[in-house]
Formats: structure tokens, C-alpha cells, sequence
């Protein structure tokens, strides 16, 4: 297996792009990672995307970005993982470079979730629960984790506004971030306050439906000039899934997923948690950073809740999480943000981020893209090969 | 609309159909091809009796398409008597009652109406079980 490494970055910022098409926000960004890869030419096209075919009524992505961005001919693919589509195929770019099947591939994750009312959407987004027996019987994708958040509360007396601290810590980070949905902080009372959605989750428990697309050129280690001191290598980029329904999990506040995934990419980096220098966690809900921190093997879930208030997850702190805004600060475009979380990543690695949230000296960034409410999971491991 | 799926379900939106492992014992809701804890393939049909107590609960003011006339509404999870844990609302009950831990048992209810000229679907819903006591408790003075 070659060793593989991310050379270009692109991105749209997350909005609620009324002006722009599907096509328009994945060229956009591909356009923009293969200037900053310095490339012009590709030989795989993964496009991440979850509902391109319910809200854009257009499937054939692959085929379709290729056309639009000037790559007509190129092999070119969709990859669906729900939220986790992002992440699934810059895996799947990972695996084809890797594997010595291709040379240069580009991974766009793209989604358009503004085409249609919030109602009409969330019935598309609780297309990543099972259908027949949580959706149709009245869950949304909300709910999901609302039923998750209330029994971790009742077993761990725990209250609401205990999670406050992950949202609060997320929009201050996404201020500094241009490329962010939300550039404002928001207050603990402001969280106390507002409007709940499925109890106990709120709206500011929860990231916000937006439009983005993000993407990366992949290539082998060994084809990048020793010159090249924005390339990032991919030490570890693995996957795991759990039951996909939460009723069908033998326990429902461990993310089995998650576990497998991170001590997956953990192994084959060959680093344990404590070497990590940030994580772009996957803050769809407040609870699901909690749970991710303790599945990913970081700490306990309580720990979690009360470390984040003395400064632990901050840019300056211990492991800095969300540090461009997160899910719930930069907009999470589902099928986009996994490639996001890349991206930023990579940027931390370089050194190119705000300065205001920019983690200092940072070597190892790990990403980690949640599909549904744990049911599939994709955790990256990036190194800096030129730390100064 | 999609009747053959709602002619599908029938089992188990109205009996609650799953299956038990022969080998191991391990109750699944609905049946699967094999057991996913001992991967055996010999399963039994069964219909649980539809008594269970709530394991987490949310109470939904925004929702989807087809529920959106009907927030506010508890779904809960729900670990049957005799069975594996489901996903079902609760109906029947006042939003500041539901518990952790509280008696449920089956019913059949609307789930929603597919449009104007559409079926209107049923299923299992859960409501809750009352003690004797309860129930001869005298009236709110």
C-alpha cells in the first residue's frame, strides 16, 4: 500500500446559497482545490452527497461534476453514507490512491439543503434512520438523538444546560472562521432559552441546515516535491458501522461505531489519543460530541461535559475540538462536511488558519464524520510532514 | 404513495411480528434473515403481547412532512415484556406525564394520511397502563 497525502484544499463558505446550484457550489470548490494543488488534471472524481436526488431531483453526480468543472471523461462516482457521505468518499479517494489504481483523484462532498421548506427537508434527512421502523412512525432525524440525549441525562443526572458549553464553544470558534455559517458567539442564556425542537435538544444543540461544498486532491507521498510544505499525509482513514436503528443497539449510549472506527485509525497510525493536537468531531448535536469524545477513547462522556468548561477544548486548550466553528458553527451540509472537516484540518496543519483560531504548532489532526445517529462512521487521522 | 409497502408491514405495524433465535434466544422486531448475535438462520416467528415500559422518550414540536399536523407527540423507545426494544409514540397521554420507566402498552392508532386521495395508515402506538390505584384515586380537588 503507498502511503497517500492531501495536496490541494477548496471550499464554498456555507450559506444558504439561493443562487447557486448543486453543480455550481461542487465545481466552485474542485475548481479551487485543484488551483491550490497546483493541478489541472485528475484521474478519479469521488463525489460525497447524501440527497442530490429528493432535494435537487438530479442524481448521477459523479458524471454530472465532471461535465461541469471541465473533466468530462474522467472516471467519476457518488458515494452515499448519509452525513457521513463526505468522509466516505474521500475515502473511497483514499483507498483507489492508495491501492495504486489511481494517481490524482479529487473528492468533492457537496450538498444543497435550502431548495425546499425545513419540514420537506428534515423528512429527507430521516432517509438515514430505518425507514419502515423509526421514521414512519413519526421520528426525525432530531429525535433520533433527542431519545439518545434524554436517557444519557436520566442515567447520568446530567442537566440541559450542561451541554450549553459545546454550542457556545463552537460559534465562538466559527466567528473567526469566514468560510463559516454562524460568525457570531452566542450566549449560555441565550442557549437556556431557546426554542426546543425535540426535547430535550434545542435549536442551539443543533447544527443548521445550509448549502457548502468542500474538496481535496489526493495523491501518493511519494509523488509530492520535497519542496511541497502544505502537503498533509493520510496516516489513518478508517470506517466502522453499528445497528442502524437506535431500538436494535444492545446499548444505546455507547456509539459502537465510532469505537470501531477511531481504534481502527488509532492502530493504523500507529498514536493514541493523547498525540492529537485538534479534532474536528462531528457536532451534528451537542450530545453526540460528548459521545464521540468517550467513544474515540478521548474520555468519559461526563468528563467531556465538565472539561469543556474549564478551557480543555479550546484553540489554546489540551484538544482543541470544532476549531473552525464545527457542525454547529460552520453549517453542516451533510454530505459536505465531511470533506469540511478535511479541509480544515488541513489548514490547522499549515498553519493557515485565522489566526484567532489557529492551533498552535499542530501535528497530528484528527476528523471524524458521523452518518445517521452513529450507524456509520469514518475517523482520519492527517499528519504535518513539515512541523517547524 | 407506496401501498405495497403499507401491505408489507401489515404483521408487524398490527401484531408486532418479530423472531426469536432457536439457538440463542436473541428476540429481534421486525424478523431478520439471521440472528445478527450467533448468525444462526434458525428463527421462529413470533407476535409479542405489547406491554412494555419506556426506556427514553422525546416529545417532537417539529417534525416531518406527514406528522406535521400532529405536534406536539412523544416518541419513545420501548422495551417490551416479552420482546426486544422498539421505536413507537405514545398516545393517550398528557406530555407532562411520560417518565422513563413508565408502564406502556399496544394499541393500534392513525399514523398519518397520505395526502387527500391517499391511504390513511395505522399501526401500533403505545399508551399507558394504569395501576388500580390510579384509577381509584379520587378526582383533583
Amino acid at each position: 500500500m503507498k502511503k497517500v497525502a492531501v495536496i490541494g484544499i477548496g471550499q464554498v463558505p456555507v450559506r444558504e446559497h439561493w443562487d447557486k446550484s448543486i453543480r455550481q457550489l461542487a465545481a466552485e470548490a474542485l475548481l479551487n482545490a485543484l488551483q491550490d494543488a497546483n493541478r489541472d488534471e485528475i484521474d478519479g472524481l469521488y463525489v460525497g452527497n447524501m440527497l442530490s436526488g429528493t432535494l435537487s431531483g438530479q442524481e448521477h453526480l459523479g458524471a454530472l461534476i465532471a461535465d461541469y468543472a471541465g473533466l468530462s471523461g474522467v472516471e467519476a462516482v457518488k458515494v452515499e453514507a448519509a452525513c457521513a457521505s463526505g468522509a466516505a468518499a474521500f475515502r473511497q479517494g483514499v483507498v483507489a490512491v492508495a491501492g495504486g489504481l489511481k494517481k490524482c483523484v479529487a473528492v468533492v462532498g457537496v450538498e444543497k439543503l435550502t431548495e425546499f421548506s425545513g419540514r420537506y427537508t428534515a423528512s429527507a434527512l430521516a432517509t438515514a434512520a430505518d425507514s419502515d421502523f423509526e421514521a414512519s412512525v413519526g421520528l426525525t432525524f432530531v429525535g433520533l438523538n433527542a431519545l439518545v440525549m434524554q436517557r444519557f441525562m436520566f442515567e447520568n443526572n446530567v442537566s440541559k444546560i450542561d451541554f450549553g458549553n459545546f454550542p457556545l464553544l463552537a460559534h465562538r470558534n466559527g466567528s473567526h472562521n469566514p468560510n463559516a455559517m454562524f460568525r457570531r458567539p452566542i450566549t449560555l442564556e441565550q442557549y437556556r432559552k431557546a426554542k426546543v425542537i425535540a426535547d430535550p435538544i434545542n435549536l442551539l444543540d443543533s447544527s443548521p441546515i445550509a448549502d457548502g461544498a468542500a474538496a481535496v486532491i489526493i495523491v501518493p507521498l511519494e509523488d509530492i516535491e520535497t519542496s511541497d510544505k502544505r502537503a498533509a499525509e493520510v496516516l489513518a482513514c478508517e470506517a466502522g458501522t453499528d445497528y442502524i436503528a437506535l431500538h436494535d443497539r444492545p446499548e444505546l449510549l455507547k456509539l459502537k461505531g465510532v469505537e470501531i472506527s477511531a481504534k481502527k485509525a488509532f492502530r493504523a497510525a500507529n498514536l493514541q489519543p493523547k498525540d492529537i493536537s485538534l479534532f474536528e468531531l462531528h457536532d451534528a448535536f451537542s450530545i453526540m460530541t460528548a459521545l464521540s469524545l468517550e467513544a474515540s477513547g478521548f474520555m468519559s462522556a461526563t468528563e467531556a461535559l465538565n472539561r469543556v468548561k474549564d478551557g480543555y477544548f479550546e484553540i489554546q486548550g489540551k484538544l482543541p475540538v470544532a476549531t473552525m466553528g464545527g457542525l454547529k458553527g460552520r453549517g453542516h451540509p451533510v454530505g459536505a462536511t465531511g470533506v469540511y472537516q478535511i479541509v480544515e484540518a488541513v489548514t490547522q496543519l499549515r498553519g493557515e488558519a485565522p489566526e484567532k483560531i489557529q492551533v498552535k504548532n499542530p501535528l497530528y489532526a484528527m476528523t471524524q464524520n458521523i452518518g445517521g445517529t452513529g450507524a456509520t462512521v469514518i475517523t482520519t487521522i492527517l499528519k504535518n510532514i513539515s512541523p517547524s | 404513495m407506496d401501498i405495497p409497502r403499507y401491505w408489507r408491514l401489515k404483521n408487524q405495524r398490527y401484531h408486532l411480528e418479530g423472531s426469536v433465535c432457536q439457538n440463542c434466544g436473541h428476540q429481534s422486531f421486525p424478523s431478520r434473515p439471521l440472528c445478527p448475535q450467533c448468525k444462526s438462520k434458525d428463527l421462529k416467528s413470533v407476535r409479542f403481547n405489547g406491554k412494555g415500559i419506556v426506556y427514553s422518550y422525546t416529545i417532537l414540536y417539529q417534525t416531518s412532512e406527514r406528522y406535521e399536523g400532529y405536534v406536539p407527540y412523544v416518541v419513545a423507545l420501548i422495551d417490551l415484556e416479552d420482546g426486544p426494544r422498539i421505536t413507537a409514540q405514545l398516545t393517550d397521554v398528557d406530555l407532562n406525564q411520560v417518565k422513563i420507566g413508565m408502564p406502556v402498552e399496544m394499541v393500534i392508532r392513525k399514523y398519518f394520511e397520505e395526502g387527500e386521495t391517499g391511504p390513511i395508515v395505522y399501526g401500533y402506538k403505545f399508551r399507558p397502563v394504569f395501576s388500580k390505584q390510579d384509577l381509584t384515586e379520587p378526582p383533583i380537588k
